[in-house]
C-alpha cells in the first residue's frame, strides 16, 4: 500500500489548532508556524490578571505591554488553582524555563489569536525586550559603513538553530504507512526431492489464469489522413436496355407451282403456223452465223492458263520411286509357300486378302496337277495394324482368290470350285487366326477336270442362260461365275438353285445327306454343295486338231447397261427386301423368271492361253448348220504374241477396249475390234515377266513384275519401247501385283512374291496423279497406233504389189541377158585381153623392169 | 411444217450444239430437243432475261431494239434470238 501523504502544511496554514486541554502530555502549541516558536498564546482571565498584576489597561498598557512574572508565582498559582490556572497549558514550558522570570506580553491586537502570550525562551525574552534597538542600530550602522573600508569577516561556525525546516523535510519523506506482511511458503517436507511432473497449460484454458491488456484503438492516437493520392478514371456509363418489337418469328412458307405447258395438239397447231416459219427463217441466219463463229474460234480461251499444268502437287515432284510402306509375312502358316493372288478389301481400309499355295516347281506342278494336294492351302487376311499375325485364315484347298464386294469365290488347284460368302467377317486382332471353312464345293463329276486357272464374277447387270444368251439381271447382285481351266473349257456357273430339269436319282440325295456339315458354316449354299453344275461350257478347240487351247486368263467386256433409274431402284429394293444378311436366299434359277433379253450385247471376250496366244472369241452358242446342235463359235481372232504362258489379260480402267496382255518375255496392248494385231508389242525383256497390272489412276502407266524381283513401271507418255522405271522389290519372283487407291493422296500397291511375303508400297505422287489431258493424250496415242497398224497393213499390200513387180522385172532382165550373141562375147574378150596387156606393161615400167624410151617418156611428160 | 423441222434439224446438227428450243412470247416451249424439265427451266429463265435485256436496250435508245443475245459461260454458250412472238434458244459447247 502506498503511503498516503498528507500535506500538513496546508491544513495548518488555514487555521491554528487549539489544543484541547486533554492531558499533560499534549504539547503546547506554539507560534511556530508564524516564525516565533517561543511564543505561546494564552488566555488570562481577570482573576489571573489580578493575581499577577497584569490587569489590562492598568498594569499592562500600550507603552508597557509586558510584564515579567516570576516563576515561583506561577508555581504557587498552579498549586492553588491546579488545572484551572490559565498557565496550565504552558506548564511544561514554565517548568523547563531556565530563568526565573517569564515574560508575559499583552496581545492587544490579538496578533497571535489570544489576549496574552508567553515567551517561552530566554532568548525570546531578550529579543522582545531589546528588539527595536537592533534594527535601528543596524540602519544607522549601514549609513556609516560604506565610507569605511569593507573588512572581510569569515563566517563563524555557529550551532545549527532549527528554524522549522526539518518539519518540511519530514513531511516530504516517504515513509511506509503500513507495516509489511511477510509470507513464507514451503512444501511438505515429504515432497522435497520428489520427481516433479511439469505440464503445459494453455493460459486461456483456465479462467482467470492470466490478465491481459488488450490493445484497443485509442482515439487519442489515431491520425486522420486528410490528404490522399488517388487516381481517377472516367468511365462511360453503360446501360442495357431492350425493347420488344412486333416482329413475328420467321415461318417457312412454300408455294408449289408448275409450269404452263402446251398440249400436243396445241404444239402441232403452232408448229404449222406461218408465223413460226417466218420467224425461223429470219432468225436462223443469225443463229447459224453465231454457231459458226464459235466453231471457227473460241475467242475466250486464255492461252496462258491452258499452257500450265495443274499446280499444287502433293509431295516431291522428283520422287518417282515406290516407297516401302509395310510388308507382311506369316510365320506360322507359311512354310515353303508362295502367294498366288492378292486382293484388297474395297471398303475397309488396310485389309488385304492373300492366297497362298505350296511352292512347287514346274515339274512338280505338272506331276501333281491331276491330284489333290494334301497340304492345305490358305487364304490369309492381313491388316495394316498387325504385320505379323494374319487376322483370319481360311482353311481351304484353294490357291486362288478373287473378291468383289463382300463375296468371295475361290478357285482351286484341284478340280472343285468352292464358295465362301463372308457375311460374318470381322477383322479383329486375334492372336490365333480364325479358320473358316468353305460353304460349297462344286460337283466333282461335272466340274473341271483340271486346274482352274481363272475365275471371275459376271457383273450384276446381266446374266446368261444355258445357251449363252444374255438377259437382264433383276436381282441386282452378281450371281454367276465364269471359270476357265486347263482342260480347255470355259464354264459358266450359277449360284442360285436351278429348277431340276431331270429328277435327281435318290441315291445321290442320300449321299448328300450323309455328308456332315460343320456347324459354323452358313447353310446358304447347301444346295450347291457337291452338286454344283456349270450352266454352260465353252470349249476352245483349235479346229481340226484334237489339241485344244489351254486358257489361262479371261477378260470379259465390262459394258454396263444403261438402266433406267426406276428399274434399278426396283431391283435394289427387291434385294433389300429379300433380307440384308442373305441376299442369296430368295434367288431362283434363271428359267423361272421371265427376263428381258438383251440383244445387242457384246458376248465376246479375250482369252490368254498357255502357249502364249491371245484369242478373241464368243461365248454365245450357235447352231451348227450341219449337225443342228448348239456349238461354240470359232474364235474371231488369234495371235501368238508371247513366248510363254499368258498370265495377265486385263482391261484398262480408263478405256473399255484396251487390253493389256503380259506373258513370257514381253507385253502387248490390244484394242478390241482391231483384228490386225496388237497396238503395242514390246521387245523381249532381259528377264521373264511374271505379273502385270494397269495403274488405277494414270491411263498410260502399267506395272510389270519380273522374275528377279524387279518391278518395271511403264509410262506410255514417256517411252514406249522400254520401261520408264525399274525398281527392286525383293529377291525372288514377283507373283502378283495389285494396286489400290484409298484416297487422292494415298495409293498403295501390293506386291506378292514367291517366298510368301506380301509387300505394300506407296505409289509416289508422280505415278498416281494423272496430268491434265492425259486421258486424251493416251487415247490419241492409241488412235495413232491404230492408224499405224492400218498403215502397216496397207504398206503390206503395197509391198506385196511392189514385190510382184520387182519379180517381174527380174525375170525380164534374165531373159534379156540370155539373148547376147557369140561375136559380141569374143569381141569383149579381146578387148579385155588388150587392156590387160596395157596394164601389165604399166606395172613393169613402174617397177623399173623395162626401160622406157626417153622420147616416149618426154612426150608423155609434155 | 416440214420447213420448221428442217431448219431446226439443221441448227441442231451444227458442231457442238447441245440443244435447241422454240419458245413462245409467254415463255411456253413449243419445240425442243431437250427433256421436259430442262426445257421448262431454260424457257422460263431466258424469257425473263430477254424481256429485261430488250427493255434495257430500248430505255437507252427508244429507236434501238434487241436483235440477239449471247450468254457465254464456262461450260457452254446460250444464244437467244428474240422476235415479236417467239424465241429461239440454242445451247452450244464451243470448245471441244
Amino acid at each position: 500500500m502506498a503511503p498516503k501523504r498528507q500535506k500538513q502544511k496546508s491544513s495548518k496554514r488555514g487555521k491554528t489548532k487549539i489544543t484541547l486541554p486533554v492531558s499533560e502530555e499534549a504539547e503546547p502549541v506554539n507560534m511556530e508556524s508564524m516564525g516565533h516558536p517561543e511564543i505561546y498564546p494564552l488566555v488570562l482571565t481577570n482573576k489571573t490578571q489580578e493575581i499577577f498584576n497584569c490587569r489590562i489597561d492598568e498594569d499592562v498598557t500600550d507603552e508597557q505591554p509586558y510584564k515579567l512574572i516570576k516563576k515561583e508565582d506561577i508555581f504557587a498559582d498552579f498549586e492553588n488553582r491546579a488545572a484551572v490556572s490559565d498557565f496550565y497549558p504552558v506548564k511544561k514550558i514554565i517548568q523547563e524555563y531556565p530563568g526565573d522570570e517569564l515574560l508575559l506580553v499583552y496581545d492587544k491586537d490579538f496578533k497571535y489569536g489570544l489576549n496574552f502570550y508567553l515567551i517561552g525562551t530566554e532568548e525570546g525574552k531578550e529579543n522582545y525586550l531589546n528588539p527595536p534597538e537592533v534594527p535601528e542600530e543596524q540602519e544607522e550602522y549601514k549609513e556609516h559603513i560604506p565610507e569605511d573600508i569593507y573588512i572581510y569577516k569569515p563566517p563563524i561556525c555557529k550551532p545549527w538553530v532549527s528554524l522549522g525546516s526539518e518539519k518540511e523535510i519530514e513531511e516530504e519523506l516517504v515513509k511506509e504507512s503500513t507495516k509489511e506482511i511477510t509470507y513464507m511458503i514451503s512444501r511438505k517436507r515429504s515432497e522435497f526431492g520428489a520427481p516433479v511432473k511439469f505440464s503445459d497449460q494453455n493460459a486461456s484454458s483456465v479462467k482467470d489464469a492470466y490478465i491481459e491488456c488488450t490493445a484497443y484503438p485509442d482515439k487519442n492516437f489515431t491520425l486522420k489522413q486528410l490528404e490522399r493520392d488517388v487516381g481517377m478514371q472516367v468511365v462511360p456509363k453503360i446501360k442495357d436496355t431492350s425493347t420488344q418489337t412486333r416482329w413475328t418469328y420467321p415461318k417457312n412458307a412454300t408455294t408449289q407451282y408448275y409450269p404452263r405447258e402446251f398440249s400436243e395438239e396445241e404444239k402441232e397447231a403452232l408448229g404449222q403456223s406461218k408465223t413460226l416459219t417466218e420467224f425461223l427463217n429470219n432468225v436462223s441466219i443469225s443463229v447459224e452465223i453465231a454457231l459458226q463463229q464459235n466453231e471457227i474460234m473460241n475467242t475466250f480461251i486464255n492461252d496462258w492458263k491452258s499452257l500450265a499444268e495443274e499446280e499444287g502437287t502433293f509431295g516431291d515432284k522428283t520422287d518417282t520411286h515406290l516407297k516401302e510402306y509395310q510388308s507382311f509375312t506369316d510365320l506360322h502358316n507359311l512354310t515353303e509357300k508362295m502367294i498366288t493372288c492378292v486382293s484388297w478389301h474395297p471398303i475397309i481400309y488396310g485389309l488385304i486378302a492373300v492366297s497362298v499355295a505350296v511352292r512347287l516347281s514346274f515339274e512338280e506342278r505338272v506331276h501333281f496337277s491331276g491330284k489333290l494336294l494334301l497340304q492345305p492351302s490358305l487364304i490369309l487376311f492381313w491388316s495394316f495394324s498387325d504385320p505379323i499375325h494374319p487376322q483370319i485364315v481360311m482353311w481351304d484347298i484353294t490357291a486362288h482368290a478373287d473378291r468383289i464386294e463382300n463375296i468371295k469365290a475361290d478357285g482351286s488347284r484341284s478340280k472343285n470350285v468352292t464358295l465362301k460368302p463372308m457375311f460374318l467377317l470381322e477383322p479383329e486382332s486375334n492372336k490365333e487366326a480364325m479358320y473358316i471353312r468353305h460353304c460349297a464345293v462344286s460337283s466333282i463329276e461335272n466340274g473341271h477336270r483340271k486346274v482352274i486357272t481363272d475365275i471371275h464374277w459376271l457383273p450384276d447387270t446381266f446374266e446368261i442362260n444355258r445357251l449363252g444368251s444374255v438377259f437382264e439381271n433383276r436381282s441386282g447382285i452378281s450371281c454367276q461365275l465364269v471359270t476357265c481351266s486347263a482342260d480347255c473349257t470355259i464354264c459358266f456357273w450359277d449360284i442360285r438353285p436351278q429348277k431340276a430339269l431331270t429328277p435327281q436319282p435318290p441315291t445321290e440325295k442320300k449321299k448328300e445327306e450323309s455328308i456332315e456339315v460343320p456347324f459354323d458354316v452358313p447353310s446358304t449354299f447347301l444346295h450347291l454343295n457337291l452338286s454344283w453344275k456349270p450352266l454352260s461350257k465353252v470349249r476352245l478347240s483349235k479346229g481340226e486338231t484334237t489339241l485344244d487351247h489351254c486358257p489361262t486368263k479371261l477378260s470379259l467386256s465390262e459394258d454396263s447397261l444403261l438402266y433406267k433409274a426406276q428399274d434399278k431402284m426396283l431391283a435394289q429394293s427387291k434385294a433389300t427386301k429379300a433380307g440384308e444378311m442373305n441376299p442369296y436366299q430368295n434367288l431362283e434359277g434363271g428359267l423361272g423368271n421371265h427376263l428381258k433379253p438383251i440383244d445387242d450385247f457384246c458376248t465376246k471376250f479375250f482369252v490368254g492361253t498357255e502357249e502364249g496366244e491371245v484369242i478373241y472369241t464368243d461365248w454365245k452358242m450357235e447352231r451348227d448348220p450341219e449337225t443342228g446342235r448348239f456349238m461354240t463359235k470359232k474364235p474371231v481372232s488369234l495371235y501368238t504374241v508371247h513366248d510363254g504362258g499368258v498370265h495377265t489379260v486385263q482391261r484398262s480402267p480408263f478405256y473399255k477396249d484396251i487390253i493389256l496382255t503380259v506373258g513370257g518375255w514381253n507385253v502387248a496392248i490390244w484394242k478390241e475390234g482391231i483384228m490386225t494385231g496388237p497396238l503395242l508389242q514390246s521387245s523381249c525383256a532381259p528377264k521373264r515377266y511374271t505379273s502385270g497390272h494397269w495403274s488405277l489412276t494414270r491411263p498410260g502407266v502399267f506395272y510389270i513384275g519380273r522374275e528377279d524381283g524387279y518391278i518395271d513401271i511403264w509410262d506410255l507418255l514417256e517411252k514406249t519401247h522400254e520401261p520408264a522405271q525399274s525398281q527392286n522389290i525383293c529377291i525372288t519372283m514377283i507373283t502378283y501385283i495389285k494396286p489400290w487407291t484409298f484416297s487422292a493422296k494415298q495409293q498403295f500397291i501390293a506386291i506378292a512374291d514367291y517366298y510368301g511375303t506380301l509387300h505394300i508400297l506407296e505409289i509416289p505422287w508422280t505415278l498416281s496423279r494423272p496430268s491434265t489431258s492425259e486421258v486424251s493424250s493416251i487415247s490419241h496415242y492409241f488412235e495413232r497406233e491404230v492408224k499405224h497398224l492400218e498403215y502397216v497393213e496397207q504398206r503390206k499390200k503395197i509391198r506385196e504389189e511392189e514385190k510382184k513387180e520387182m519379180e517381174l522385172e527380174m525375170e525380164k532382165k534374165k531373159v534379156k541377158t540370155y539373148q547376147k550373141s557369140k561375136e559380141q562375147l569374143e569381141a569383149e574378150l579381146k578387148m579385155d585381153y588388150e587392156s590387160y596387156l596395157e596394164l601389165e606393161k604399166d606395172i613393169l615400167i613402174h617397177l623399173g623392169l623395162i626401160k622406157v624410151k626417153e622420147t616416149m617418156s618426154y612426150m608423155e611428160m609434155i | 411444217m416440214a420447213e420448221v423441222e428442217e431448219t431446226l434439224k439443221r441448227i441442231q446438227s451444227h458442231k457442238g450444239v447441245i440443244g435447241t428450243m422454240v419458245v413462245n412470247a409467254e415463255g411456253i416451249p413449243i419445240r425442243t430437243t431437250l427433256d421436259n424439265s430442262t426445257t421448262v427451266q431454260y424457257a422460263g429463265l431466258l424469257h425473263q432475261l430477254t424481256v429485261k435485256a430488250k427493255s434495257t436496250v430500248r430505255d437507252i435508245d427508244p429507236q434501238n431494239d434487241l436483235t440477239f443475245l449471247r450468254i457465254r459461260s464456262k461450260k457452254h454458250e446460250i444464244m437467244v434470238a428474240p422476235d415479236k412472238e417467239y424465241l429461239l434458244i440454242v445451247i452450244q459447247n464451243p470448245c471441244e
